[in-house]
């Protein structure tokens, strides 16, 4: 690990170190939401919840945008892709289904073109 | 290649699939209506498919398990919701939790809806499975029946799991 690695993962583990802020990324890896509605769902002070914000976002976990007055915070683009990922490993499943079923459909063409009654070996 | 066109909504956590097949829609309908043709396309290499019963009716159950090459079982079911024959039918996928196919309530539940539409003596497919969030996914991926994973687990996946 390079020194940067270090202060990263310091800095990714400090953030994650506090239920209330795994909780917040948890509901900003789902989707966007403004802080002020991440706010209604603790316990807290809105400065407060803002603040476990403001330690993620230093993290690299999240990422915040302004509209009109409101602070939209959403998970990093790290974990999205990584969302990405396995989409696409379920898609290799798929298209491996898809590719058996055409092959299903191409031995029923060889047997109806079949001269010979019987069927194949499978 | 029968598959045309492949979707990933990151934020909807859904993947759409569509395929053409160069047979009639009854010939695809077939495949799910039958569970020993399903058998063969079901799962991965590897990983044979044994349906033990199958229903395709609304209501309808199929319990099913995969066999890994190690002899381990991953035991699994279809929650049959509608049928619409041969165009469409939907169900909710699950895991169970042994031969029992007792639903495993650990595990996630992902919503499948499977289309088929006619052309001329060819069909057109979409498969759309969606996950209730990414841990879900997740889940479903850590079972290990996916092959050839490509994927590399984000230590932030990691660490939100603990």
């Amino acid at each position: 690990m390079t020194e940067q690695d270090e202060d990263r993962a310091d800095a990714w583990f400090h953030a994650l170190s506090d239920r209330t802020r795994r909780d917040i990324l948890r509901r900003v890896l789902a989707g966007e939401h403004s802080v002020s509605a991440l706010a209604r769902s603790y316990d807290m002070s809105f400065a407060a919840v803002q603040k476990h914000v403001a330690v993620l976002e230093k993290a690299g976990l999240l990422t915040k945008r302004r509209q009109g007055r409101e602070a939209l915070a959403s998970g990093d683009v790290e974990a999205v892709r990584s969302v990405g990922a396995m989409l696409t490993d379920l898609e290799a499943l798929w298209r491996g289904r898809i590719s058996r079923m055409d092959e299903l459909f191409a031995a029923d063409t060889q047997h109806t073109t079949d001269t010979t009654p019987t069927h194949g070996t499978d | 290649m029968p598959v045309t066109d492949v979707q990933h909504d990151l934020d909807a956590l859904t993947l759409t699939i569509t395929a053409d097949f160069a047979a009639p829609v009854e010939r695809v309908w077939e495949v799910y209506a039958d569970p020993r043709q399903l058998e063969r396309v079901w799962g991965p290499p590897g990983y044979p498919a044994t349906f033990v019963d199958h229903d395709l009716t609304p209501g309808g159950r199929m319990n099913y398990y995969m066999t890994s090459p190690e002899g381990e079982k991953y035991y699994a079911y279809w929650d049959v919701t509608g049928v619409d024959e041969p165009e469409r039918f939907t169900f909710r996928d699950g895991f169970a939790l042994d031969e029992t196919f007792t639903p495993n309530p650990d595990m996630p539940v992902s919503s499948q809806v499977y289309d088929f539409a006619a052309g001329d003596g060819t069909t057109r497919a979409t498969f759309v499975a969606t996950y209730a969030s990414a841990e879900a996914l997740q889940q479903v991926l850590d079972m290990g029946v996916v092959e050839g994973s490509t994927l590399a687990i984000n230590q932030i996946d990691e660490l939100l799991a603990s």
